[in-house]
């Protein structure tokens, strides 16, 4: 083999602690290295250049290039040695910036160190043999997990462009949250009317198939051909027969159930259409609040159902789709304030969360739009808002900004003030966070033109005091303690990832954070995608953030499935595990440690012997830990391969 | 107002008060929670965040000679709703001390009544109100403070005139002794704080 070693300076980024030409000489001592140097950029084109001339010059047929992460370049630098004729797998990447340079300031033991690792690379690559990918088809059809607005968009895009969309949504509607929202900022324009029409195009659309009141249950499968398990939860309601007009949900007698819609602004039936916009118009029934369920006797919704829907024996069921492409859009919920002994921790009623006072405001909320204290119906006068409420707070484990809440509460001060003219506002915050377009001038506008009065500080209690709420908190700009007495305070939550969001990227084998919240593939540059490829992420399920954001990323995702799917077949990956039949005595240990199921037993001769089914196997190498025989290897990553790179380091 | 230098920022003061709090100021990010909670707030000169500013800011001087760090009542209110688990008022308490160190009493009235109670517990081994009484108005020229409570409180027999000595005051003026050394030797409280945590480390372990 004839080896070509290329040592990346990075700018200063790695020549700056480690003497790159030292490395590059020494490199040339190395067995079947025939040809070494340093470079400025290896990466820019230049230095791939550099690297293809070196390549047909030398007659080199295998390449170390030591630079940063293999995660950022190893892709581009293939790409290069293939351009230069030789396969693409014939070549190694030593990573001396992430793990040099940038961690280490003395010179002298970053230079043997990077040359220690160019050594291991060099030897390793003695080892690799040329492989080849295949190629498969690709099921053209997406899968979107929850039906928030960024779902919505996603799926939406991806119907117009001609794939198959089958849409999950948990709850019995889609709309998410901005289904719940009386008025979107900075515009103030309704919610619910600009959601709505998209709402319809989703039940409407030919190409998208919508499983309401439904969860993800399995997913197995690779990039292309996914295969998902959904389960239809019951709702004790047939869907194929309701026609959503209602009836049963006025003749029910169970009028306590929580109103999951409505934040438990008021209580609603035991079966319920969520809203009168809701899609699917269908009614359900919620199992812990009926009568018949919890009583043995009721049966009222059965006998006024004109079209005889009611299913009292509906069982979940379990529908299996095969899909190409995944986008989670699984969003927040607000974080659980009660945590809060000093905001009363729920014990007074007029403190209500921001999302409540949003139903509050709806027109077709519980209230018709009318705001009123939960505690005697009065319309409140003095209202005051708490920002930062579970947000920015390391005490409770959410350091983070929630990044909408400071906006939100701007537009609820506007709504009051148009809702009861004679009102006033109290907003206190810690900062005005308001960088988007027109953001800054709504918060402006909210002081300058609606009145409302912005106090900078917390709030370190509220108690009662004659059927008003006192509020204590601290003015910082004006350097003390301040008092409000109010009607009613509105507790701006902060959010949190959606309840189960680890469980599900358990199932969709993606990362998450400390947090919940979906690991993109690269914070800048791979915003939607994942580290499993034909996974994308779209909405706050990624982070925290406002609708236009949300609706941004639905698209980019969409964009991202269709840019995948557009292809009729896609390479596998070679870097899979092969067995060597001579080898393998059948022990079935390879079977079991396998979580991609990519391993069956087979018949050779009348003895078992382990098959890697090669579309299925993700490489991970666990198998190759697990055979006690050695029989099954991961190609790339052999054996001799992994015990050459030791031998390289352990010399003396 | 004077204008406050930033060039002039103490950090030696700064790394003084994080040593002896065990606190990191850097975390507080000035959101007001222990000023909006703090039930002494109405006779300090300086708010408590305030007073994390100042020490943030290295401003000695200002935060030494403030009367806030001797009226905290220490009732830890600003420490329970401090969103960064600062113990604000392990700082006001360290604050207290390098005053007291350094002589500098914001809220002599406050120090005064310390130092006569100590006083009182040094002679008798345990707190001898009428004493502990005459001794501050000694120390503050207030004679005639509280005075119009004497015919109230007397009759009843809760404050004995005379004191009630214990058989081990000897030891327990020597404790009192020690205390009043490590005051004006800080290093030796710092030994004697650190030897403290060691021993608290135990205890959990």
């Amino acid at each position: 083999m004839r080896i070509g070693v290329f040592i990346c300076h990075c700018g200063s980024n790695i020549a700056g602690t480690v003497d790159c030409a030292g490395v590059a000489q020494r490199a040339a001592a190395y067995p079947d290295v025939v040809y070494s140097t340093d470079i400025m950029y290896a990466c820019a084109e230049p230095g791939q250049d550099a690297v293809i001339a070196a390549v047909k010059e030398h007659g080199l047929t295998g390449v170390v290039v030591a630079s940063c992460t293999p995660r950022m370049h190893e892709p581009t630098f293939r790409k290069a040695v293939e351009r230069a004729g030789i396969n693409r797998y014939m070549f190694e990447m030593a990573n001396i910036r992430e793990h040099v340079s940038w961690i280490g300031k003395d010179v002298e033991a970053n230079t043997n160190k990077a040359a220690e690792l160019v050594r291991m690379a060099a030897a390793k690559l003695r080892l690799n043999r040329e492989l080849k990918p295949k190629s498969f088809p690709v099921t053209k059809r997406v899968l979107v997990i929850g039906g928030g607005v960024a779902g919505i968009q996603a799926a939406l895009d991806a119907a117009d462009a001609g794939l198959e969309v089958v849409m999950v949504e948990k709850q019995p509607t889609i709309g998410g949250k901005m289904a719940k929202l009386d008025k979107t900022f900075p515009t103030v324009d309704c919610s619910s009317c600009i959601l709505g029409p998209r709402m319809v195009d989703v039940a409407q659309h030919p190409n998208i198939t919508l499983y309401a009141y439904s969860e993800l249950e399995e997913v197995s499968g690779y990039v292309g051909n996914f295969d998902v398990k959904i389960r239809k939860k019951a709702t004790y309601v047939n869907w194929d027969k309701c026609t959503g007009c209602g009836l049963c949900t006025e003749k029910c007698p169970s009028k306590k159930s929580y109103d999951r819609f409505n934040e438990g602004v008021g209580p609603t039936t035991a079966i319920l259409i969520p809203f009168p916009q809701a899609i699917p118009k269908k009614a359900s029934i919620e199992r812990d609040y009926c009568r018949l369920f919890n009583q043995g006797k009721c049966g009222v919704c059965a006998k006024v159902c004109p079209t005889g829907a009611i299913d009292y024996a509906m069982q979940d069921e379990i529908v299996e789709v095969k899909v190409g492409g995944i986008v989670a859009a699984t969003g927040y919920d607000l974080v659980d304030w009660t945590v809060y002994g000093e905001y009363g921790a729920g014990r007074y009623p007029d403190v209500v969360t921001s999302l409540q006072y949003e139903r509050m405001l709806s027109a077709s909320g519980p209230t018709g739009g009318h705001i009123k204290r939960p505690s005697d119906g009065k319309e409140p006068k003095d209202v005051v808002f708490i920002q930062c409420v579970a947000s920015r707070d390391p005490s409770i484990g959410r350091p983070y900004c929630s990044g909408f809440c400071c906006m939100y509460t701007a537009k609820q001060a506007i709504l009051t003030k148009d809702h009861i003219p004679d009102s006033q506002s109290y907003v206190f915050y810690m900062d005005i966070r308001s960088p988007g377009k027109g953001y800054d001038e709504f918060t402006r506008r909210v002081q300058e033109e609606y009145g409302a009065r912005y106090v900078r500080g917390r709030v370190s209690m509220i108690y009662p005091k004659g059927g008003k709420l006192v509020v204590r908190g601290a003015d910082t700009l004006m350097g003390g303690q301040v008092e409000v007495e109010a009607d009613l305070v509105v507790l701006a939550v902060g959010g949190e990832a959606a309840a189960g969001s680890p469980a599900l990227a358990e199932k969709l084998r993606i990362s998450y954070d400390g947090y919940g919240f979906f690991m993109e593939g690269h914070p800048k540059l791979k915003p939607v995608e994942t580290n499993t490829a034909g996974v994308f992420l779209a909405g706050a399920c990624q982070g925290l953030k406002d609708i236009p954001s949300s609706v941004a990323q639905g698209s980019a995702a969409a964009a991202k499935a269709i840019g995948l799917l557009s292809r009729n077949m896609l390479d596998s990956d070679p870097q899979i595990a092969f067995v060597s039949v001579n080898r393998c005595v059948g022990c079935r240990k390879c079977i079991e440690v396998c979580p991609f199921k990519a391993i069956r037993e087979i018949d050779m001769r009348g003895q078992p012997k382990a098959e890697v089914i090669e579309t299925v196997c993700q490489g991970c190498g666990l198998c190759n830990a697990t055979c006690p025989q050695g029989a099954i290897q991961l190609s790339h990553f052999t054996d001799n391969q992994i015990l050459a790179e030791v031998e390289a380091l352990c010399r003396f | 107002m004077e204008t406050v230098c930033l060039n002039k920022s103490d950090d030696a003061f700064v790394k003084a008060v994080e040593a002896e709090s065990g606190q990191r100021v850097s975390r507080c990010y000035q959101c007001g929670n222990c000023t909006a909670g703090c039930p002494m707030f109405f006779t300090f000169d300086y708010s408590v965040s305030r007073i994390m500013r100042l020490i943030q800011a290295g401003q000695k001087e200002q935060v030494l000679s403030s009367s806030a760090v001797w009226l905290c009542a220490g009732c830890e209110t600003c420490t329970q709703r401090c969103p960064n688990e600062i113990d604000v008022a392990g700082v006001m308490d360290a604050c207290r001390h390098i005053a007291g160190r350094e002589r500098k009493f914001g809220a002599r009235a406050v120090s005064a009544f310390f130092k006569a109670f100590m006083d009182s517990v040094r002679f008798n081994g345990r707190s001898h109100e009428v004493g502990t009484m005459a001794l501050y108005m000694l120390y503050t020229g207030r004679v005639w403070t509280d005075v119009e409570l004497a015919p109230k409180i007397l009759p009843k027999g809760k404050m004995p005139l005379l004191p009630h000595r214990i058989a081990g005051r000897k030891e327990v003026a020597e404790i009192i002794n020690r205390f009043n050394q490590g005051l004006s030797d800080p290093d030796l409280v710092r030994a004697g704080s650190a030897t403290q945590g060691a021993s608290a480390k135990e205890a959990v372990s």
